[in-house]
């Protein structure tokens, strides 16, 4: 018990939660932005790790940090637009075209690793993001290192959060945005074209799912390796549930997450004789119990999943 | 540009759909090839080659394919009621899990070959058939989405695997590997062919994909279920009982998962590792969509998707091109059969 | 054909010139001419399918005219762009309104009305000017409300603040009285009478008579895509509208006396919550042999729950329904068809048919547990499409195959189909929900033909309607559905268009009246 406590009180767990959930941040809110306008996106995980793969090959060969992030997001916006033409202007299943585009973009992304290193030995690692200590704020006990002395990129994804929620409910993009994932009829009738802000919005979204990838390979585990992504993606779907699609709840739900993570990561090293499996599948079955709980409360937004054509009812 | 849904899709346009869509894939995958420096004719012509071209290869892309024809059926059927069983993977491996655990009864192993085949396929059936249920009672009974949990329990599932092999199913004689105890001889099916790898499995799955049509086409079951898909409103009128149609096709669905992953340990590999299967599960949705859901056709998208893997293996060695090439492939005729499919109900308007 | 009607000195504020749209092998307007002059209210009348939705769907730039013209105020609109119809002063409300639920009235009636770009909305300047639209207008609503908490009378009215937010001089409305009682209509004319008399111009699309000659200055009406007639309301009557809205007499057939026999349906008490839309709060009733009981009501009132109870869609939470006396066996789809009800859905491609499943298949669906088509969980497939070919000949559904996907048939042999399903079960009790809703005359007076005669070979009909007409033509004795309670029965005979309006409004003292008095009739 008093193992427990001792990890609750560690700085180094505290630590490990913002950085455990950047991705699931980023991922998170790029789900959420699609879904507001209407669009499930079931391409995350594979956007995810062909993310990972280009951001890890981007400064692999040479580039910078955040040239590796640019690549990142610029290639999600790239499947982004893929599945935005598949499933706005073709009206197509969302699900079959998301899994479709998770297959795609995963397999992609493989053969360009494997063509960038042939041989099959330990995969090569690049120099990765160093945590950036917010002069002042980073020597308060305790919290300093809990929340001021992380990597830029997860900086970049607590305040890409602020953006988004004042984005979503401040300007009137937000509200097209909104309006366009509960009733694309109205926002065409008040002459914004929702097949424009459907596309758009999707590639914004994939392009946050493109940086999810990438702070795995280039703030977490500073390499790539096939199947690395590991469900994040999917995890990130049901979060958005969790969220009820609001970016507030998106970051709650994300740490709350990262926290159960962390905590069964080090709850491995002092439990003994349980297998460390059923620690491994906790997040993915926490996941599932969100999704039971908000399944009632959920106000999805009512033309989720729902293709527009003009002149269509 | 506007698209206008066509009155009547013809019978010859559905049936090109898949094959302008696999040609598409190729010739998307054929730049892929040659941006990576080879020339891609060559490229499919060593596939083919590898996949064709000797006794050796024959055997084995149709080892490869028995495993994709189920659980492309299982997909099939699930997507035809529109269930989104996305879950293959782990309804495999529990299917696989499920038959060693069951060799281990005293009754088993000594029991005639008929009999412990049979039995152990019913177990695989069964066991992928439960993890499918539960998705599909929250999603009755709470409303939530089965992609997602569908997804997030292939995870879960694999978790399970590697927890069994490493503990109670562990084989004390594999040397540390973390494998499972082999099923017994009695269960193993017989093989088809000397010296290769081919097992009857084959002509199981291929006796279930005819029983899965006659099932779709001619039952009061097969009706219900393709109602539901269509139009879950309109089914629920004429009073077909959707819960209970639903809960059946996810046995069914399920079971031809589990079945898949029982049939690949007793006709290949003898017992289970983590590594039993490269993402069978995932492939049959692609092979599913690309059969347009007809189990007939499941067969023969199976069939292309195996020359894929089986050839590019072969094509990889003699070219240095990642054999992911043929994942790549398979992925994109997903897609492609999408964009075939859209053709052949809209037709194009300027 | 656009000769102004009125003298000199009036502004012309909207012009159609030689507008024609084609959609595939049908003329869905054919060179319609149309204007408007300022402060003026024109009716657009004419059937479903007439082109009337078409012509203002082009109007309003979601469809491209294949040949005509738009001006407003004399400046031709720039095709297929709704954003310039909307900047020249367009507004349009729509029959199924485009609001969305879940936002509050104020981002509904803000959306797209600021520079999409700008990095913040102005709430309060918005909220200020919606406060000061609907004083003006006398249209009030609560901007921080949810769309989705809001009755469909509060609902329009959002719809048309969102029009005059845009600043809208020309306004449209599409079947405004669509949802509204018939009080709730009067009161929205006045506010239409009065937003006309302030400047505004209104074009209100109906295929309602009476709201046509009490709402407007100026009748236009369109059949099969032309306009066939423009007349001015003061110097036509309903009679000369209805007959060149049709194009010929059509006659509904006539309905012989009632012979009432036992009590085939009573529905005792029934309440049931939550599911499939209005709770019911006690619907209690009688349905007798041989008569038809007609259900009116506002929709969005009960109708649809009240449909699916019958229909075994859903089992209520409390009360209970009997056939002949005897509570069913199970309330389900099955159990309903068993104690032989037949059934015809409100919603024919939602519910009714299966689009993409094959006629064969579509007739047996609901009938699949019998012996006749079923053996041992096996499809008796020959028996199926035997039944089926009788049916589509008995029927005289045009353009299916036995073996052809019904989304192709037109509406009136979709729902000759499901007529046809139903009858050859021989039901003894039928519920109808809006049978006709979207036919044309000819296919409306078939299938009241075929409901008559299956009353009077000793039926029970129970017909939910919105459409009045139909209500009025069919049954034998009629009440209203209003917050998921029935009200008192009246005979068909004492209804006139004002005692329905109450009832329908939930004033039940007069029908309580009529009905004690028949009840005393009765009794001696």
């Amino acid at each position: 018990m008093s193992a427990v406590l001792d990890i609750l009180a560690s700085v180094g767990m505290w630590e490990a939660v913002l950085r455990i959930a950047t991705p699931f941040i980023l991922g998170t809110l790029g789900v959420l932005l699609c879904e507001r306008v209407g669009v499930l996106n079931l391409g995350i995980e594979g956007i995810m790790t062909f993310g990972a793969m280009i951001g890890w090959l981007t400064v692999y060969s040479g580039g910078s940090l955040w040239a590796g992030l640019a690549a990142a997001a610029l290639c999600g916006a790239m499947f982004g637009l893929l599945h935005a033409s598949m499933t706005v202007n073709l009206g197509l299943s969302q699900h079959v075209t998301g899994l479709g585009i998770t297959l795609f973009a995963s397999s992609f992304s493989y053969y360009v690793f494997r063509l960038a290193v042939p041989t099959s030995t330990s995969p090569p690692t690049v120099e990765p993001f160093r945590p950036l200590a917010i002069p002042g704020l980073s020597d308060i006990p305790f919290l300093g290192p809990v929340l001021f002395n992380q990597t830029a990129p997860t900086y970049l994804a607590l305040a890409l959060v602020v953006v988004l929620a004042w984005v979503l409910y401040r300007t009137p993009l937000g509200l097209a945005i909104r309006m366009t994932g509960e009733n694309p009829h109205a926002v065409d009738a008040q002459g914004i074209d929702p097949i424009w802000l459907r596309i758009g919005t999707i590639m914004a979204g994939s392009a946050l799912m493109g940086l999810a990838g990438a702070f795995l390979t280039l703030a977490a585990f500073n390499s790539f390796f096939p199947t690395m992504v590991q469900g994040r993606g999917w995890i990130c779907i049901a979060l958005v549930v969790f969220a009820l699609w609001r970016p507030g709840r998106a970051l709650i739900g994300a740490i709350l997450f990262a926290f159960f993570d962390a905590f069964q990561l080090r709850l491995q090293t002092v439990v003994d004789g349980v297998p460390y499996q059923l620690f491994l599948m906790l997040p993915y079955l926490l996941s599932i119990l969100a999704l039971v709980v908000m399944a009632r409360k959920a106000r999805v937004p009512q033309a989720l999943m729902q293709p527009y054509r003009r002149g269509e009812r | 540009m506007r698209f206008e849904r066509r009155e009547q899709s013809s019978v010859a346009l559905t049936v090109m759909a898949p094959v302008a869509a696999i040609l598409a894939a190729l010739v998307m995958a054929g730049v892929l090839i040659a941006i990576a420096g080879a020339n891609a004719f060559e490229a499919y012509g060593l596939i083919l080659r590898g996949a064709f071209g000797s006794r050796l290869g024959i055997t084995e892309t149709l080892t490869r394919a028995t495993p994709l024809i189920l659980t492309g059926l299982a997909a099939a059927v699930a997507f035809r009621a529109r269930l989104w069983n996305i879950g293959g993977e782990g309804q495999l491996y529990m299917g696989a899990l499920a038959i060693t655990a069951f060799g281990l009864l005293p009754g088993i192993a000594g029991a005639p070959a008929p009999v412990a085949i049979l039995a152990c396929l019913i177990v695989g059936a069964l066991a992928g058939a439960a993890l499918l249920l539960g998705p599909v009672f929250l999603k009755l009974r709470f409303g939530v989405d089965e992609v997602v949990t569908t997804l997030l329990l292939n995870f879960v599932a694999i978790l399970f695997v590697s927890m069994m092999i490493e503990g109670p199913l562990r084989d004390p004689l594999a040397f540390g590997w973390p494998q499972s105890v082999p099923v017994p001889d009695a269960a193993l099916l017989p093989q088809l062919v000397e010296r290769s790898r081919l097992h009857a499995g084959l002509l199981i799955a291929l006796l279930l994909a005819v029983a899965v049509w006659w099932v779709q086409s001619r039952t009061v079951f097969g009706m219900h279920s393709r109602a539901t898909g269509l139009n879950a409103r309109a089914a629920a009128f004429a009073g077909v009982p959707l819960g209970r149609t639903l809960a059946m096709v996810a046995c069914l669905s399920g079971g031809l998962a589990g079945l898949a992953g029982a049939i690949e340990v007793m006709g290949v590999k003898g017992y289970v590792t983590t590594d039993l299967s490269p993402s069978f599960g995932y492939s049959g949705i692609v092979i599913a969509m690309l059969a347009n859901l007809n189990p007939i056709g499941v067969i023969g998208a199976a069939l292309f998707s195996a020359v894929m893997f089986v050839g590019a293996d072969s094509m990889s060695r003699a070219l240095g091109i990642p054999s992911y090439i043929a994942d790549v492939t398979v992925a994109l005729s997903l897609l492609t059969m999408l964009v075939a499919l859209f053709l052949t109900q809209y037709r194009i308007r300027r | 054909m656009s000769r102004p009607l009125r003298g000199a000195g009036v502004t012309r504020v909207l012009e159609l010139d030689g507008i024609t749209k084609r959609f595939g092998s049908t003329l869905a307007n054919d060179n319609v001419s149309l204007h408007l002059e300022r402060g003026e209210v024109v009716a657009l009348l004419g059937e479903n399918g007439a082109g009337k939705t078409t012509l203002m769907s082009i109007l309003f730039g979601h469809y491209t005219a294949d040949a005509g013209e738009v001006r407003v105020e004399g400046q031709a609109l720039p095709p297929g762009k709704s954003r310039a119809a909307i900047r020249a002063g367009v507004g349009m409300v729509h029959q199924h309104f485009a609001l969305a639920a879940n936002l509050t009235v104020l981002e509904n009636v803000m959306t797209g009305t600021e520079p999409l770009w700008r990095p913040r909305s102005d709430r309060s300047a918005a909220r200020r000017r919606l406060a000061d639209l609907s004083e003006r207008f006398g249209l009030p609503v609560d901007p921080e409300a949810r769309v989705a908490d809001l009755s469909v009378g509060e609902r329009q009215r959002v719809e048309i603040l969102k029009a005059l937010y845009n600043e809208a001089r020309i306004l449209i409305l599409d079947e405004p009285t669509a949802v509204l009682t018939t009080q709730q209509a009067e009161r929205l004319f006045a506010t239409l009478r009065e937003m006309a008399a302030k400047g505004l111009s209104i074009i209100s699309i109906s295929h309602k008579l009476n709201e046509v000659m009490s709402a407007s200055d100026r009748v236009v009406v369109l059949r099969g895509g032309r306009v066939v007639a423009e007349r001015r309301t003061r110097e036509t009557t309903k009679e000369e509208l209805a007959e060149l809205m049709v194009g010929r007499a059509v006659e509904r057939p006539k309905r012989p006396p009632a012979h009432p026999g036992e009590v085939l349906l009573e529905a005792r008490d029934i309440h049931l919550s939550g599911r499939g839309g209005t709770a019911l709060n006690g619907v209690t009733f009688r349905l007798r042999a041989g008569e038809t009981l007609g259900i009116i009501g506002v929709s969005g009132n009960g109708q649809t729950t009240l449909a699916g109870v019958v229909s075994g869609l859903y089992p209520p939470d409390g009360g209970s329904l009997e056939i002949r006396g005897a509570p069913l066996a199970r309330h389900d789809v099955a159990g309903v068809i068993d104690a032989g009800i037949g059934r015809i859905p409100e919603d024919r491609h939602a519910e009714g048919v299966l689009g993409d499943m094959a006629t064969w298949e579509n007739v047996v669906l609901e009938r699949l547990w019998s012996p006749e088509f079923s053996r041992r969980g096996i499809v008796r497939r020959g028996a199926a499409r035997a039944a089926t070919a009788r049916l589509l000949s008995d029927y005289d559904v045009r353009g299916a195959q036995v073996d052809g996907r019904v989304r192709l048939l037109s509406g009136g042999n979709m729902q000759k189909l499901i007529l046809g399903r139903v009858m050859e079960a021989d039901p003894s009790i039928i519920v109808a929900a809006q049978p006709s809703r979207g036919l044309d005359e000819g296919a409306i007076a078939g299938v009241h033909r075929r409901l008559i005669e299956a009353r009077d070979r000793g039926a029970g009909i129970l017909l939910i309607s919105e459409d009045l007409d139909e209500v009025i033509a069919l049954s034998d004795r009629i009440r209203a559905i209003v917050g998921g309670r029935l009200s008192p029965a009246i005979p068909a005979e004492r209804a006139d268009a004002r005692l329905l309006g109450l009832m329908m409004a939930g004033d039940w003292a007069t029908a309580a009246e009529i009905e004690r008095q028949e009840e005393a009739a009765h009794a001696l």
